[in-house]
C-alpha cells in the first residue's frame, strides 16, 4: 500500500502535471503560508489576469467598494451558467398556434429537475445584477473614482451599463408570455422614434413591422450570444484598464 | 565564517560595559578581522578616489588594448562623465563577467542570448512611464482580497438562492398582440422612462432625453476637472449626482407603484399593486 505522500510524489513529479503548473507554482510543491508562496499564489494563476499580487489595503475594507463591481462580475458568471442550463430546455418559436416558447417555459417550471429553481435563479439574478451596475456606478462616482486617470474607464463603464440593460430587456421577451410581449412593446415602440431612422430601427430590432415570431428568433440569439460576446469583450477592457490605470482609486 | 576568532580582549571589556552577549560577540569578532586586514597590509575603508580611477584607467587600458572593444568605444566620449563608465563600458564589462567573450551585443541582452528581440534596447535609461507615485500600504491579494471576494460571493449567492427557493419568476398567459393588458408596463429600470412618456411625445422622451443623458454620463469625467476626491471639496458635483438619481429613482417608484390600468395613477392601497418584476 503506498502512502499518502508517495502518491502525492509521484503524482506531482510527473511530466504532465508539471506542464500544467508553470515553475515556482504552489500546486508543484504544495503551500506554505510565506512571503514567497503568497506571492506566487496571486502570480503563478489565472487570476493574475485579474488580480495583482498585492493590492492597496484600504481597497479592502467592504466600504471602499462593497464589492459592488466584483458582484456584478460574479451575477454575469452566474447568469451565464443559469442561462446555459436553461438553453438546453428552450426553443425560439412562436408561430401562430406552435408556441413553443411558451410550452417549452410551463415545462421547464413543471417537469424539469431544478428547471423552476434555475429559472428563478436566471430572473432574479438579472435583476440583481441591473441593480448591482447601478449602486457600482453610484459609488463609483461618489467617491471620484472616474478622475484621471480612470475617465475612460468610465465611459467604458457606462457602456457596460447599457449592456447590461440591453441584455436584461432582450431576455424579458423570451417567456413569451403577455407580461414579456407587451413589456417589450412598450420599450421598442419608443425605438421607432429615432430621428430620421426611426422605421429602419425598429424593422431591424423587430424583424418586421410588429413583434411576432422573429422578433423572438432575433432576440435569442442577441440574448444568447451576441450582447454576451460583446460585453465579455468590454469587460475584459474594464478589468484591464482597472490595473492599468494603477488598481483601486483612493484612499480619499 | 563559522570559524572566525574573537578578539578575547575586546569581548570581555564589551560585556565588562554592560553590551549583551550577542553584540559584544558580532564586535569582537569584527574586531579580529579588522586586525586581521591590518596584519596583512591591506588598507580597511571606502576605497580612495584615485585608487577607483586608476582601476577605472586600467580597464579601459585593457579593452583598448585587447582589441575587443566595441565599434563606439572611445572611451571618454559618449558623455560619460571622467570616472565613471560609459554605457558601452557597462555593457563590455558584464559581458565579461559573463564569460562571453567581451562582445557586448546590444546594451541589457547579452549577445550570445538567445532573446529574439531586444526590448531593452529600445527603452530610454529614464524609463517608460515615470511613476512617482508614493511607496502604498498593500497586501497580498492572496489571502487577504481572495477572502473577501469569496465571502461576498457566498453571501450574495446563497441569498439569491433562498430567493429563487421560496419566490418564482412570473409567467402570465401565452403572449396575444390582440389583446392589450390592462396594466402595461415595461421592466423597473425603464419605468422612468415609462414615466417620461405620461408626459412628454416619445422622440423627446425616448430619444433626446435619454441620449442626452447617456451623452453627459460619458463625458462626465472630462468635465470634471476637479482633482480632489474628497467628499469635501466636491459637495456641488454631489450634490448634483444625488438629486439626479433621486429624481430618476422617483420617477422609477411612481410609474412602478402608482401607475395602474390604461397607465392612470392610482394609490396601491386603494386599487393594489399594478407591478410584476
Ligand atoms: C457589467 C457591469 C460592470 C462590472 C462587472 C464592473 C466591474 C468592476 C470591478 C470588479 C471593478 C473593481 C472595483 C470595484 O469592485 O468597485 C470596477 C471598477 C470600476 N468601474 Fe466597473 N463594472 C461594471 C460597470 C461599471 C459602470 C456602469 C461604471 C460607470 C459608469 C463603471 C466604472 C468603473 C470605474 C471608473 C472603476 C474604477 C474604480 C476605482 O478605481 O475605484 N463600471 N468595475
Amino acid at each position: 500500500m503506498p502512502s499518502y505522500s508517495d502518491i502525492k510524489g509521484s503524482v506531482q513529479d510527473n511530466v504532465i502535471w508539471k506542464s500544467i503548473f508553470r515553475p515556482g507554482s504552489i500546486y508543484r510543491k504544495g503551500y506554505r503560508d510565506t512571503s514567497r508562496d503568497r506571492a506566487l499564489a496571486a502570480m503563478n494563476n489565472v487570476l493574475y489576469h485579474l488580480h495583482p499580487v498585492k493590492v492597496k489595503r484600504h481597497g479592502l475594507k467592504l466600504t471602499y467598494t462593497y464589492c459592488l463591481g466584483g458582484l456584478s462580475f460574479f451575477l454575469f458568471v452566474l447568469l451565464t451558467i443559469t442561462g446555459i442550463f436553461l438553453m438546453f430546455f428552450y426553443t425560439p418559436a412562436a408561430g401562430a398556434g406552435t408556441e413553443i416558447a411558451y410550452m417549452n417555459m410551463r415545462d421547464l417550471s413543471a417537469s424539469v429537475t431544478f428547471g423552476a429553481l434555475v429559472r428563478n435563479l436566471h430572473r432574479w439574478g438579472a435583476h440583481a445584477m441591473v441593480f448591482t451596475v447601478f449602486l457600482h456606478m453610484a459609488r463609483v462616482f461618489y467617491h471620484g473614482a472616474y478622475k484621471p486617470p480612470r475617465e475612460f474607464n468610465w465611459v467604458v463603464g457606462v457602456i457596460l451599463l447599457l449592456l447590461t440593460l440591453f441584455l436584461s430587456f432582450t431576455g424579458y421577451l423570451l417567456p413569451w408570455d403577455q407580461l414579456a410581449l407587451w413589456a417589450v412593446t412598450v420599450g421598442t415602440n419608443i425605438a421607432g422614434f429615432s430621428p430620421v431612422f426611426g422605421d429602419q430601427v425598429s424593422f431591424v430590432l423587430l424583424g418586421g413591422v410588429e413583434i411576432g415570431p422573429e422578433t423572438l428568433l432575433r432576440w435569442y440569439v442577441l440574448h444568447v450570444l451576441f450582447v454576451p460576446f460583446i460585453t465579455v469583450v468590454f469587460l475584459a477592457v474594464h478589468f484591464w484598464r482597472i490595473r492599468k490605470d494603477g488598481g483601486i482609486s483612493g484612499p480619499l | 565564517m563559522a570559524d572566525v576568532q574573537m578578539d578575547q580582549e575586546v569581548y570581555d571589556r564589551l560585556i565588562a560595559e554592560g553590551k549583551s552577549e550577542r553584540i559584544a560577540r558580532a564586535k569582537a569578532k569584527a574586531a579580529a578581522v579588522r586586525k586581521g586586514k591590518i596584519a596583512e597590509g591591506q588598507t580597511l575603508g571606502p576605497k580612495p578616489a584615485e585608487e577607483a580611477s586608476k582601476a577605472l584607467e586600467e580597464f579601459r587600458a585593457s579593452r583598448g588594448s585587447g582589441g575587443v572593444a566595441t565599434k563606439t568605444a572611445a572611451p571618454a566620449e559618449a558623455g560619460a562623465p571622467a570616472g565613471r563608465l560609459s554605457p558601452e563600458e557597462r555593457a563590455a564589462r558584464v559581458a565579461a563577467s559573463l564569460g562571453n567573450g567581451g562582445d557586448a551585443g546590444s546594451i541589457g541582452v547579452p549577445a550570445a542570448s538567445d532573446h529574439t528581440h531586444r526590448l531593452l534596447a529600445l527603452v530610454p535609461p529614464s524609463g517608460i512611464q515615470q511613476v512617482q507615485s508614493k511607496q502604498m500600504d498593500k497586501v497580498y491579494t492572496w489571502p487577504h482580497l481572495l477572502l473577501v471576494e469569496f465571502v461576498a460571493l457566498l453571501a450574495v449567492g446563497s441569498l439569491l438562492l433562498v430567493v429563487s427557493f421560496f419566490l418564482d419568476a412570473p409567467l402570465g398567459s401565452l403572449a396575444n398582440p390582440n389583446e392589450v393588458p390592462a396594466i402595461n408596463k415595461a421592466p423597473w429600470y425603464f419605468m422612468g422612462l415609462q414615466e417620461l412618456l405620461a408626459y412628454f411625445h416619445p422622440a423627446v422622451a425616448g430619444i433626446t432625453i435619454v441620449g442626452v443623458v447617456v451623452v453627459l454620463l460619458m463625458a462626465l469625467p472630462y468635465a470634471d476637472k476637479n482633482p480632489s476626491a474628497k467628499p469635501e471639496n466636491r459637495k456641488f458635483a454631489n450634490m448634483a449626482f444625488t438629486f439626479f438619481l433621486a429624481f430618476w429613482g422617483l420617477l422609477v417608484m411612481i410609474g412602478s407603484f402608482l401607475r395602474g390600468a390604461g397607465y392612470e395613477w392610482v394609490w396601491p392601497w386603494v386599487q393594489g399593486l399594478g407591478f410584476t418584476l
